[in-house]
């Protein structure tokens, strides 16, 4: 198959792994002005609780039915939102809105070396395979080459996970009232917003959308710690490049980084480790506020 | 009409829809004292603003000791001579009175700061105290900002402004923020210790007593123009003026 | 309290930590000798903080150190310690005067962001330099002092005495600039950075020059851990080293110089009491810690000894 294509379909791939697993980030900082780095906790969480759930469908009997395990996958993704989310929400990060955002990068940042050690005590250093769901959907021939059909499904993960996100906040009703407190919080709560329960959802939200990256994954790897520790600063570039709190933002940073990497894997292979970070800091370096950045008022 | 110390002509500046300043052109003496007055989105503070750098005249010229400053950076035309303060001071308020007096009096010293020298060395803090006593505030010189009153913030602020060679000082509502029995007090401080170093003086002002109290000159601003230029008695009885600015006889 | 000059704490500071040489058996020479010279590189940090800005990439300077005093010593023969400091210091303010006046613009999380892409992009490209090691890295043998060649225990001893000097230098230096004008026009810079503008002074000349002294900060504290260690990886730039610089310039805070080497040695007597007694469990202490600090002691350690506040950011 033609190089061109071959770059296109893997950046594609990787883009649409790279959009699910940032578009939670982006969103809670749009909302809550938190860049969290416990996002990539959330999302190696996430990995472990669907390898957990996983290897339990299937000794329960799953075999019978295995398609039955996504939804153990996505299941999975949601009891992580549903537990961590008022956890740190409510548990530790309220404490620190308003304050400084670099401040609250060091809150999250402590919380993420809590749940790294936490992810060991609970699960152990050894690695987990749940590889069954991976190879359900058998291969798809294109060209001389052969992908996984579970790879595609990922791309198709993410479309429905960024056109969901983008119906909610510009279709919706409270899609409307999560993008008032975007814009202005104050002024959201003086017109009777119930503010505390916008962050706290769009925190769950984004822990969602994290823990169900790790679990999408999981199939793919093997579950070892320090998953988060490469994921985050991943979704740091993407997020960057498209500019902090921009759904559509993420979406392209994740094409840019997703393409661009799977040009370098082909043309030019020293630089696939830093390609992304060479991208971000030339983005930066143009555009200080990324591609998409929410409008924030700066001084001098 | 002889030369001034500060000539502005033809300035114009547009902000999108709005005209903030058109076709101004003003001729400050040296050693005299201007107010500006308007009402709010008149014109006035983008006129200071033009002149101390913060933003650049889309035409015209502001001419200073011969040159057209227009469109050169805050930093470069302090160091011209031309100094302000803000109408919200502006303080660092971790540092303490004399700190804040210590890091003006540094920038504006007469060798670049030093890396190795104290700040606090005996000669910078006798420069420092004597600013400070200048404007009645030595006494708080140890105390951190968030302790200070209102008043005492305004003085420090202008204090600040006054730390190296200052031939012009634009103050930005000095009295705003200001308790009602302090206003005279702290303008009385201020005009004076200005005056004795022979510095040129324009201030905005709200509070008409004050206007007619201190200024020799006032600029009336409406619509982004200067609709009046003359002594204070004649701007405030002029009926334009009173339309638009002051709303009543003087 | 009595106001002793900064060289009289200097000689009190030198001969505390020299008397370890001493006292101290090998492996916690080695502990202190790693933690000080990871503490040079949080100076650094702390002095970028009196600034107004935490930088996430500090690994950049550390690594960029190490390595070129790895390969001054594999490939050009370079044995000397002072020597091999010195090459590594030059490299780095070359390095740093490229990169600060480009970060200087930048502030808060932007500044935060690109300073640990910077970091990133050497982690990334080492690591594919299958010619200087890749992943694996770098081994470096034992550093010689103006042509004495020690081994055992007088090698410790001379690495240890060695590191301890630069520290007490690099923090009288660090010391001294601090309460120099332009240390106060720094601070001043942190709390309003209008009116430095408006006073005269440039800010972004303030924050390149803070900038660059991490630079070389962090890059002799890199050539000196990479000595220590004997060995050298891409893992010197990774993120997570940098996170842990700045968790030592939190701990500290931006108030007191010797704070910062005692938060470092504190970290370390962490690392190493939580590996050998509680596995799995140093980067939780290490999380609890922050947010102590963080909640009831925002300045720091060193505000434990100053007047100010000293907020981190």
């Amino acid at each position: 198959m033609d190089l061109v294509a071959t770059i296109l379909v893997d950046g594609l791939i990787y883009a649409g792994w790279l959009f699910i697993v940032s578009v939670g980030l982006t969103l809670v900082f749009g909302v809550l002005n938190i860049l969290n780095i416990a996002h990539g906790s959330l999302y190696a969480i996430g990995a472990y609780a669907s390898a957990s759930l996983v290897g339990a469908y299937f000794a329960a009997g799953g075999e019978a039915f295995p398609y039955g395990s996504y939804a153990a996958l996505i299941l999975a993704a949601i009891l992580v939102a549903v537990v961590l989310g008022p956890l740190l929400e409510r548990g530790l990060l309220r404490y620190f809105y308003g304050r400084d955002e670099v401040l609250n990068v060091l809150v999250t940042y402590a919380v993420f070396l809590i749940l790294e050690d936490v992810m060991k005590l609970i699960w152990g250093v050894n690695p987990y395979f749940v590889y069954e769901p991976y190879t359900l959907l058998g291969t798809v021939e294109m060209g001389s080459l052969f992908y996984v059909g579970y790879d595609f499904a990922v791309i198709g993960a993410a479309i429905i996970v960024g056109l969901a996100v983008w119906l909610t906040l510009n279709r919706t009703q409270i899609g409307k009232v999560v993008l008032a407190v975007i814009h202005d919080a104050e002024i959201s709560q003086t017109m009777g917003v119930n503010v505390k329960r916008i962050y706290l959802g769009a925190f769950m939200a984004g822990a969602f959308l994290a823990a169900l990256g790790g679990a999408l994954t999981a199939p793919m790897i093997s579950v070892t710690p320090g998953l988060g520790v490469n994921v985050i600063i991943v979704a740091f570039a993407v997020v960057i490049i498209g500019g902090l709190g921009s759904v559509p933002g993420a979406a392209i940073g994740a094409l840019m980084v997703g393409i661009s990497r799977a040009a370098s894997v082909h043309l030019l292979p020293e630089a696939e480790l830093f390609i992304i970070y060479f991208v971000m800091a030339i983005v930066l370096v143009f555009r200080p506020e990324g591609l998409f950045a929410k409008t924030q008022a700066r001084k001098i | 009409m002889s030369k001034g110390v500060l000539e502005v002509h033809g300035v114009q500046k547009t902000f999108g829809a709005v005209t903030a300043a058109k076709d101004i052109s003003v001729s400050v003496p040296q050693g005299s004292i201007y107010s500006l007055i308007g009402s709010n989105g008149a014109g006035k503070t983008t006129f200071v603003n033009m002149v101390t750098g913060y933003i650049k005249p889309d035409a015209g010229t502001i001419n200073f000791g011969g040159r057209n400053i227009a469109g050169l950076p805050p930093r470069q035309i302090t160091r011209l001579g031309i100094h302000r303060s803000f109408q919200i001071a502006q303080l660092c308020n971790e540092l303490s009175v004399e700190e804040n007096m210590l890091v003006a009096g540094s920038i504006h010293g007469k060798s670049r700061p030093s890396f190795l020298r104290r700040s606090d060395d005996p000669q910078a803090r006798e420069r420092a105290m004597a600013t400070l006593e200048q404007f009645n505030i030595a006494e708080h010189r140890h105390r951190l900002i968030p302790e200070l009153s209102g008043g005492v913030k305004k003085l420090l602020d202008i204090a600040m402004a006054m730390a190296g060679e200052t031939q012009i000082m634009l103050l930005d509502e000095p009295t705003s923020g200001v308790a009602a029995d302090e206003k005279f007090p702290i303008m009385d401080l201020v005009i004076n210790a200005l005056r004795d170093e022979g510095v040129t003086v324009i201030f905005v002002e709200h509070d008409m007593d004050i206007v007619n109290r201190y200024s020799e000159r006032v600029l009336a601003f409406y619509d982004g123009q200067i609709i009046a230029d003359d002594t204070p008695d004649l701007v405030l009885s002029d009926t334009e003026v009173q339309r638009y600015v002051t709303g009543a006889p003087a | 309290m009595m106001r002793f000059s900064v060289f009289t704490y200097a000689a009190i500071g030198f001969a505390v930590l020299a008397a370890g040489a001493i006292v101290l058996p090998d492996w916690a020479m080695f502990l202190f000798a790693m933690a000080l010279a990871k503490g040079l590189v949080c100076l650094g940090i702390v002095g970028m903080m009196r600034g107004g800005v935490v930088s996430f990439g500090q690994g950049l300077y550390y690594c960029l150190g190490a390595y070129t005093a790895t390969l001054a010593a594999n490939f050009l023969g370079v044995s000397d310690i002072f020597l091999l400091t010195l090459l590594s210091a030059a490299v780095c303010l070359l390095v740093g005067l490229v990169f600060g006046p480009l970060l200087s613009s930048y502030r808060g999380i932007f500044f935060a962001m690109l300073s640990l892409a910077l970091s990133m992009v050497l982690y990334g490209s080492l690591s594919k330099m299958s010619f200087i090691g890749g992943t694996d890295g770098l081994n470096i043998g034992a550093p010689t002092f103006l042509g004495w060649a020690p081994e055992g225990r007088p090698l410790q001893t001379a690495l240890y005495l060695y590191v301890v000097a630069i520290v007490v230098i690099s923090g009288t230096l660090m010391r001294i600039y601090f309460d120099s004008e332009q240390g106060l026009i720094t601070l001043a810079t942190r709390d309003n950075e209008l009116r430095v503008e408006y006073l005269g002074a440039s800010v972004r000349n303030i924050m390149a020059y803070n900038y660059v002294f991490g630079a070389l900060l962090g890059g002799i504290g890199g050539t000196i851990a990479a000595v220590a260690l004997g060995h050298v990886d891409p893992e010197f730039a990774f993120w997570t080293t940098s996170g842990e610089f700045v968790f030592v310039a939190i701990l500290a805070g931006y108030l007191s110089v010797p704070s910062v080497f005692v938060a470092a040695i504190i970290l370390e007597m962490v690392r190493s009491f939580s590996n050998l007694y509680f596995p799995n469990t140093w980067q939780l202490a290490l999380g609890i810690f922050l947010l102590i600090v963080i909640v009831a002691l925002p300045g720091g350690l060193g505000s434990l000894v100053s007047r100010r506040k000293g907020d981190p950011t």
